[in-house]
């Protein structure tokens, strides 16, 4: 009870004092410094060699720092600086030659054939050869284990070095998205990376403190553009509060995931850039439970959802809408006249609703993890919409651990709001998610012709036909109003100290590379 | 020297007592450290596979054994979420709550007891009653409110301080000492004002008893009845109150490196709570409890020495 009451107080104490600094900074509505939103809208000034870089990051990476193992978003997004695969993303969503020099699809879709790259080193020195790549597959793959260390790797039947210079790896079946798994880090054959961290990346690992920080060093020996800073540390600073304090004192130089009444606070001498989260936030549905098994039910709700209401509560307007599960930046395959399939119109959707047999609406409950406070506010919001419509919203917060044991693993519950996003820069990584038999279909949404359009669309060996059928694919769970689609969250990312380059990409990575100090 | 010895018997039971509640009560609330390690890619299969490596699924009675025989040997276990040693996990971060709790408990000696002193000598005058006033105030504002008030007025204002500008005792010791102040501070005000408050009517009370008049009688002047006859008795309850307060500062440490953005134990804790990371909550827990019980054992032995005829039985 103690406790309870402590914790109370803090909450309160805190609403107190953002309240008080946002009063301060209250009509100053458009932010001095802040550039437009646009990430190229950047004066360029020379770029200097070297300089310490502080990142701050709201969370620790509570993960072990195996690039096969690691499963949070955070440690992606840290390790990307450190680890490099045969091949990797570039900020338009292509995959680039990293590690290989080049690489070659067979017409069957299911032999890669890549040709190494000469002079690339691992940061203890070595050169990199055929047998680390193999090893590294291999162990991602679980050729050797049995359990593949990254989902979708299962798909590998065998990997070879026909000769030094190459490695050809072999599915089991056609797949021409496979590619976006040989991002896949490559570390030295017989690496234990939980223990040791060596990668081939433009930074090299150097120490972490648990809840403190994490140090990575510029890696003199890059195969690639070297990266411009000396350093980077990164700072954990979960206090929202502090982590703007620290950011306007100039401990920080950098923190990106801001939200706007953070940014707010900021005020001048900040570079404030706006991307997108490349994630789908959404109401998901139950649709194996009443009542939202009824696609009637889940359209009307689609009609009574005015997105822009959330995207203007949440962030002052920024984000982009959605209207299936792709987000724009992955812009190959994104349906762009989705977006606007329901617009809002309450009559539309309490005339569905009464078709569907609830005239005079229903309870629903949105369970919202309690550690993701963009969702709960949104839930918040949605719940004062769906009021229109008769549909009574009961928000239920639980911790992470409670929603992924009962709503992501167990399937218990009737509609929740969550970004998901794709661990791999693939459109299959979104969308498989919803076939009947997925192990992550957590949505429990069954449409015969999903199936049988997903397995022509993972089969298939001609890019633009398979761009086609991911399109077909994603206007069914339109049509089908699986979800209610809000929107991919807006990323603001501040920089101090006359930092620059900073690039969004189409996934959750930060590349610190790119970026520099200026005169 | 018997008694001593009574003391430490009680002292390993009370632990062993905290090291069975420690254990079992994870054991008891909800929340599997495996679903937290494998997150959204978590599989039944993969689930089960974990708890394996693990070994969760021995009988908790045990896994406790296995836990206590191991911590005894000073091996702590290895952290589920950081694939660390607990070891290393937080050799570090202790010395660092523990410099900002010794300091924070200097602060308070140095503050209340003059100022208590103060206040009963000159009782029921007119600074003894402003003063109170700012007593009562600051003995109710919580820490981390302060803490909050000071990041902003002397860390954004005046910038004494760089606020989430943490130094390390290996970068810099006077930097490291230099940037617990405030935190430090932070806690001390508020239990600096509950000890003052408690000496001075403590002080008071003794002052109104027969042997004081005695002493003045015998012609001691105020200051001496005051060093010679009241502090003694007055101290008493000043130190059993002093020993709840420097546990207080432990606990108030771990919320107060939230709003400072310290790397101590604190913060590894809360996470270490909420990811279910059992090897280094029960470490951290255990040691925490250790450090309790200690100053409350060496509060009740040195009572003795304030007063010799507290004898122990």
């Amino acid at each position: 009870m103690r406790h309870f009451r402590k914790a109370l107080a803090i909450i309160l104490a805190t609403l107190m004092l953002s309240a008080a600094l946002s009063a301060c900074s209250g009509g100053k509505e458009a932010q001095g410094s802040e550039q437009p939103a646009s990430d190229s809208a950047q004066p360029s000034l020379s770029p200097v060699m070297g300089g310490d870089l502080t990142v701050g990051i709201a969370q620790d990476l509570d993960d072990t720092l195996d690039p096969h193992s690691m499963v949070s978003a955070g440690t992606r997004e840290v390790l990307f600086n450190v680890y490099e695969g045969l091949v990797k993303p570039d900020t338009k969503g292509n995959l680039i030659p990293a590690v290989a020099s080049e690489y070659s699809i067979s017409d069957t879709g299911d032999t890669f054939t890549f040709t190494l790259r000469d002079g690339v080193k691992f940061h203890n020195g070595n050169l990199v050869t055929v047998k680390d790549v193999v090893y590294s597959i291999k162990r991602a793959a679980g050729l050797d284990t049995g359990t593949p260390l990254i989902p979708g790797m299962e798909e590998v039947k065998s990997v070879e070095a026909p000769d030094d210079k190459t490695v050809v790896v072999t599915l089991k079946g056609p797949n021409i998205e496979f590619l976006a798994l040989l991002t896949a880090a490559i570390i030295p054959d017989g690496n234990d990376p939980a223990t040791e961290v060596i990668g081939t990346g433009p930074f090299k690992y150097v120490s972490r403190s648990p809840q403190e920080n994490i140090i990575l060093e510029k890696f003199s020996d890059y195969w690639g553009t070297p990266a411009y800073v000396d350093t980077v540390t990164y700072k954990i600073i979960d206090n929202a509060e502090t982590l703007v304090m620290s950011l306007k004192s100039g401990v920080l130089d950098l923190v990106s995931h801001l939200t706007s009444a953070q940014v707010n606070e900021l005020g001048d001498g900040f570079t404030v850039l706006e991307g997108t989260m490349n994630l789908v936030q959404a109401v998901y549905l139950n649709n194996g439970v009443e009542p939202f098994n009824n696609i009637k039910v889940r359209q009307a709700l689609s009609y009574a959802l005015d997105r822009q209401l959330v995207m203007d509560y949440l962030a002052d307007g920024r984000g982009a809408a959605v209207g299936s599960s792709m987000y724009p930046a992955f812009a190959k395959y994104f349906r762009p006249e989705l977006v606007d399939y329901y617009s809002y119109d309450v009559e539309k959707a309490k005339q569905l609703l009464s078709d569907a047999g609830y005239p005079d609406g229903f309870d629903m409950t949105i369970t919202v993890p309690s550690n993701y406070q963009p969702h709960v506010d949104t839930a918040e919001v949605i719940a004062e919409e769906l009021k229109a419509v008769g549909v009574n919203v009961n928000i239920e917060l639980v911790d992470w651990e409670t929603w992924l044991n009962r709503v992501y693993l167990g399937r218990d519950y009737q509609s929740t709001i969550i970004g998901v996003d794709a661990s791999m820069m693939t459109a299959r990584a979104m969308l498989e998610r919803f076939t009947s038999d997925s192990a992550s279909n957590f949505t429990n949404f069954s449409d015969p012709e999903y199936d049988s359009t997903f397995k022509q669309a993972i089969a298939c060996t001609d890019d633009a036909q398979q761009v086609e059928l991911y399109g077909k694919l994603q206007t069914i769970l339109t049509e089908d109003a699986a979800n209610l689609y809000i929107q991919d969250m807006c990323d603001l990312v501040a920089m101090g100290n006359g930092l620059q380059g900073y690039e969004f990409y189409p996934i959750y990575v930060m590349d610190l590379s790119k970026v520099y100090f200026t005169k | 020297m018997k008694y001593i010895l009574k003391k430490i018997g009680i002292f390993l039971l009370t632990l062993l007592g905290i090291s069975v509640l420690v254990f079992f009560a994870f054991q008891v609330i909800p929340g599997d450290p495996t679903t937290r390690m494998l997150g959204t890619t978590a599989t039944p299969e993969k689930i089960a596979a974990l708890r394996e490596q693990l070994g969760l699924n021995d009988p908790a009675i045990i896994r406790y054994f296995r836990w206590l025989t191991d911590f005894l040997k000073g091996d702590f276990g290895t952290s589920y979420s950081y694939n660390m040693p607990v070891s290393k996990l937080i050799s570090g971060k202790i010395a660092i709550t523990a410099a900002l709790s010794g300091m924070s408990f200097a602060m308070v000696l140095v503050m209340s007891i003059p100022i208590g002193i103060l206040r009963a000598r000159f009782a029921h005058s007119i600074p003894d009653r402003i003063s109170m006033i700012f007593n009562q105030l600051i003995m109710s504002v919580p820490p981390f409110f302060i803490g909050i008030i000071f990041t902003y007025v002397f860390g954004l204002v005046l910038k004494l301080f760089t606020p989430g500008d943490f130094i390390p005792h290996s970068e810099s010791a006077s930097g490291f000492w230099g940037y617990l102040v405030f935190p430090a501070l932070a806690i001390a005000l508020p239990k600096s004002a509950m000890v003052v408050k408690l000496l001075r009517s403590s002080m008071v009370r003794e002052m109104s008893e027969d042997y004081v008049r005695t002493a003045y009688s015998r012609g001691n002047s105020r200051w001496q009845v005051l060093r010679r006859h009241v502090m003694r008795n007055a101290i008493i309850p000043v130190v059993t109150f002093l020993a709840v307060t420097l546990v207080d500062i432990i606990a108030g440490s771990i919320i107060i490196e939230q709003v400072f953005a310290i790397p101590g134990i604190g913060r590894l804790l809360l996470s270490s709570i909420i990811g279910r990371d059992l090897p280094v909550v029960q470490t951290i827990i255990t040691i925490i409890s250790i450090a309790v019980i200690s100053v409350n054992y060496i509060a009740d032995i040195s009572y003795k020495y304030i007063d010799p005829r507290i004898r122990f039985r």
